[in-house]
Parts: structure tokens; C-alpha cells; sequence
């Protein structure tokens, strides 16, 4: 533990934070171009966050201090984990204890925060958000956590550090099929996490389709400033982890100034890549009915079982 | 198929109109920050002016590109954009959603109905016009509104 290592983590805790609402915003711009409109430009996000930041926070008369905290749970949990995870460089803070399985439930945190501040307003769409998002977060924890378990297999070490930094040393790694089988369940979860379609529309108005929106329903001004930096924070992160555990090309060996730097240019070309192509895919499909979620979902689960499987058998 | 897709995609035109040159913003504008979250209240339209708005949030006049989008709670939005004579059913819910916003409020009355009632003026239902129930920042004629209109309205808070 050193200065360079801070600054690492530093400079990841500012990227996800001024990248995370861009990502949304190039997002819905892709969108747009798909659907051949102009859309916002990709500050836009920002724009939002700088007006909401200085408008009335409202609070619903019957709520207790849970509605109050979970931005603050869901934006902090979210930082914490933008400092500590290997974005940028393979030396990030802490390096030695940064556990796979740690990540995933510091990340949940910050869900279940927001889940019991909707269940907290006492609203009927709150409740019914935070019951559909806990029922879908119950089926994805098994699908992530399988998926960790084929990654570790080759390193017998859930450190998320060493699991990234043998993918950037050996490209043996990255194809092996457990490691692929395990990276195609983690984009179902993916999807599912940050609310994306097919699992919830992140666009949507009727209140009876909602899942992560309806969470957030009562929350107004710089509450819903953090909530919005929060998400598409969150958003980043699972981007972020993504490609790096696909292609971990550019991520810095050491703590150097231009290796830092073309870690940076590296993975937010990647991480906008990828948001890219999960934008062209939301547009082509259509939202799952929720009753079949849990196929899709089970879906991930056992491709992350098979990752474990053939993992375990060609060892 | 993929290919197939592809090709489609970047034979695709943009459909959106050129944006003339921005009207004069409202003194609004300046907490708005070039951005404009919209909740649109039917306090008992035909569903005329329903028609006009989701052709200005469509492709062909595309308001998300001036920063204004519609909401699903009246917590996140900036302005109310209330259409339809005020119907005695509504004119509580139409209240209750204005204290519901976080302040700075803003609302805008679309449509004829709205600003006079129109055609329902004097009906046995109708309790007023949108003015009569909640404060009125900005009025949009027409029956209904052309969605041109409606955007040259819009661009006055988004400022773009």
C-alpha cells in the first residue's frame, strides 16, 4: 500500500463518476440514431444531475431515514467499488483483498438500499418495484456468484485483481471455455442488474411494467441527482469488469503515468464499445413478460454451472 | 440476418426536421439548465392534444434533442403539461400533482381547452380552465396545438 496505488484508485473513482452518466447518455444517443432521431446530446445526463442538483428535495410525510440514506448507500457503495476494482491498472488500493465475491456484495448493498427506500415511501408501485427487483436480484446472485466460482477455478483465488491480472498475462486463459461460458452468463446478469432490456425498460411510463424505475418514483432534486450518478455509476462499473475480464488489453501492469493513461483511453473506448452494443440490442428487442424472466435467468445460471463444470473436468 | 439488419440500419435516413432558430427563452430558463422533465396531466381532453405530444416526443420533431423529456412521476419533473378543459373529477388529482413537484414548478397549459376551456366551455362537467386550479407559467394555442408549435413552446424553457 503506497501513494501510486491511491492515486490509481483516485483517478478510477473520477472516471466512473464524470464517465458513468456520458455512458448513459452516448447510450440514448445510439438510441436515437437507430430510431433515426437526433436524440440529446450525450451530456445531457449531466445536465439533468446539474439542474435536479439544485431544485427541492421532497420526502414522502411517512418515511423514515432509510429514504433519506439509500442514495447516499447507493452512490458511496458504488465509489467504493469504482476505487477498488481493476479498471484502469492492475494495481489499484488493496489490491490483495479485493474479492470477487466482495465486490458483488458491496454492489448489492447499495441495491437492497434502494429496494427498502421504496418499500420505506409506502407507496403500492414502491412496494411492488421493491418485491420485482429483490425477486430478480434473488435470481441472479446464484447465476453471478456460479459465475465467479468458474473464474476462480484456473488462480483457486476469487481475488478479482489476480483473476484480471492472469487473464492480461496468459490469453490461454481468456478462451478457455470455462472462462467463456462463465463471461456469457455474467452479460445475462449483467442486463438484469443494471435494469436493462429485456429484463426492465429503463424508458418506460406505465407504472404496472416498472422494476428498477419504480423504485425511485418519489425521490426528487439532489436525491434523485445521486440516484441518476448512482445507477449509470453502476452501470459503468459492470461494463468496466466486464471487458476487462473479456479483454483485459491496456489495463496498466504498474502505477506509471502513461501506462495510467492508456489504461484510462483503454477501457473507457472498450466500456463504450460494449454500451454501444448493448444499446443496438435493446433497440432490436422487447421487453421479457417478468413471468419469463426467470427463464433467462436460469438461462445464465447454468451456462455459469457449465463454465464450472468443464472448468473442474479439463484441469 | 445480421448483415441484413446492419444494412438497414445504415441505409437509414434521419427522419428528424431541422430545428429553426431557438424562440426567446422564458426567464425559467436559467434554473432549467437545458433540460426539461415533463409530467403531462389529462385533466379531460379529447385526446386531440395527446396525439400532437407524442408526435413532438417522436421521430419526425424529436424533442428529447432540445433536452425535454416526459417523466413518470410528478417528483422528477420540472413542469406540468396539462391538457383538456379541468373536468370536476380532475381538478383535485390535477391540484394534488402540482404540490406533489418540487419546487421551482412550472405548468403548461396546451390546447385550447386548456387556456378556455374550448368547445366543452360551459359543460356540466367541466370545472374551469387549467388557470382556474393551478398557477399558469406558459399557455399553447390550438385545437389541437401543431406538434411545431408545441416544440417552439418547449424550446423556450430548454433554451436550445
Amino acid at each position: 500500500m503506497n501513494l501510486a496505488t491511491f492515486a490509481v484508485g483516485a483517478v478510477q473513482l473520477a472516471l466512473v463518476v464524470v464517465g458513468g452518466p456520458l455512458l448513459l447518455g452516448l447510450m440514448r444517443r445510439v438510441r436515437s440514431r437507430l430510431e433515426g432521431r437526433d436524440g440529446p446530446p450525450i451530456t445531457q445526463p449531466w445536465r439533468d444531475i446539474a439542474k435536479l442538483a439544485h431544485k427541492q428535495r421532497t420526502r414522502p410525510t411517512e418515511s423514515s431515514w432509510i429514504f433519506s440514506a439509500a442514495p447516499l448507500v447507493l452512490v458511496a457503495t458504488a465509489a467504493t467499488v469504482a476505487t477498488l476494482a481493476p479498471l484502469i491498472a492492475l494495481t489499484p488500493p488493496l489490491a490483495a483483498s479485493t474479492d470477487f465475491i466482495a465486490v458483488i456484495f458491496v454492489l448489492l448493498v447499495g441495491s437492497v438500499a434502494l429496494a427498502l427506500a421504496a418499500l420505506d415511501t409506502g407507496t403500492a408501485f414502491g412496494g411492488m418495484g421493491a418485491s420485482r427487483a429483490l425477486t430478480i436480484g434473488a435470481l441472479v446472485e446464484p447465476a453471478l456468484l456460479v459465475a465467479v466460482l468458474a473464474l476462480s477455478l484456473p488462480l483457486h483465488s476469487t481475488n478479482l485483481v489476480a483473476i484480471v491480472a492472469d487473464g492480461s498475462r496468459h490469453a490461454s486463459v481468456l478462451v478457455g471455455p470455462s472462462h467463456l461460458l462463465a463471461l456469457a452468463s455474467f452479460i445475462v446478469v449483467i442486463l438484469a442488474e443494471s435494469g436493462r432490456l429485456p429484463v426492465d425498460n429503463p424508458s418506460t411510463h406505465l407504472e404496472l411494467t416498472m422494476i428498477y424505475e419504480a423504485l425511485i418514483l418519489e425521490y426528487s432534486g439532489p436525491d434523485l441527482a445521486l440516484v441518476t450518478l448512482g445507477e449509470s455509476m453502476r452501470l459503468a462499473i459492470w461494463l468496466g469488469l466486464f471487458v476487462n475480464l473479456v479483454a483485459p488489453a491496456g489495463v496498466a501492469a504498474n502505477a506509471g503515468a502513461a501506462a495510467l493513461v492508456l489504461g484510462l483511453v483503454a477501457v473507457a473506448a472498450k466500456v463504450a464499445l460494449v454500451g454501444t452494443i448493448v444499446a443496438v440490442y435493446e433497440v432490436t428487442t422487447a421487453k421479457l413478460r417478468l413471468f419469463r424472466l426467470p427463464e433467462l435467468l436460469a438461462g445464465g445460471f447454468i451456462l455459469a454451472l457449465l463454465g464450472v463444470v468443464t472448468g473442474a473436468v479439463m484441469r | 440476418m445480421i448483415l441484413s439488419l446492419l444494412g438497414s440500419w445504415t441505409r437509414r435516413r434521419r427522419v428528424s426536421e431541422r430545428l429553426p432558430v431557438a424562440p426567446a427563452p422564458v426567464a425559467a430558463a436559467v434554473t432549467l439548465r437545458h433540460s426539461l422533465q415533463l409530467r403531462h396531466v389529462d385533466a379531460g381532453s379529447c385526446n386531440g392534444c395527446e396525439m400532437e405530444i407524442t408526435s413532438v416526443f417522436g421521430p419526425v420533431y424529436d424533442a428529447e434533442r432540445i433536452g425535454a423529456r416526459l417523466v413518470a412521476s410528478p417528483r422528477h419533473a420540472d413542469a406540468l403539461l396539462v391538457t383538456g378543459p379541468v373536468t370536476h373529477n380532475m381538478a383535485a388529482p390535477l391540484e394534488r400533482t402540482y404540490l406533489a413537484m418540487p419546487e421551482p414548478r412550472l405548468v403548461i397549459a396546451l390546447g385550447d381547452c386548456a387556456r378556455n376551456c374550448g368547445v366543452f366551455a360551459g359543460g356540466y362537467a367541466v370545472a374551469g380552465a387549467v388557470r382556474d386550479v393551478v398557477p399558469v407559467d406558459l399557455e399553447i394555442p390550438g385545437c389541437p396545438p401543431h406538434p411545431d408549435d408545441i416544440l417552439a413552446a418547449l424550446r423556450r424553457f430548454t433554451n436550445r
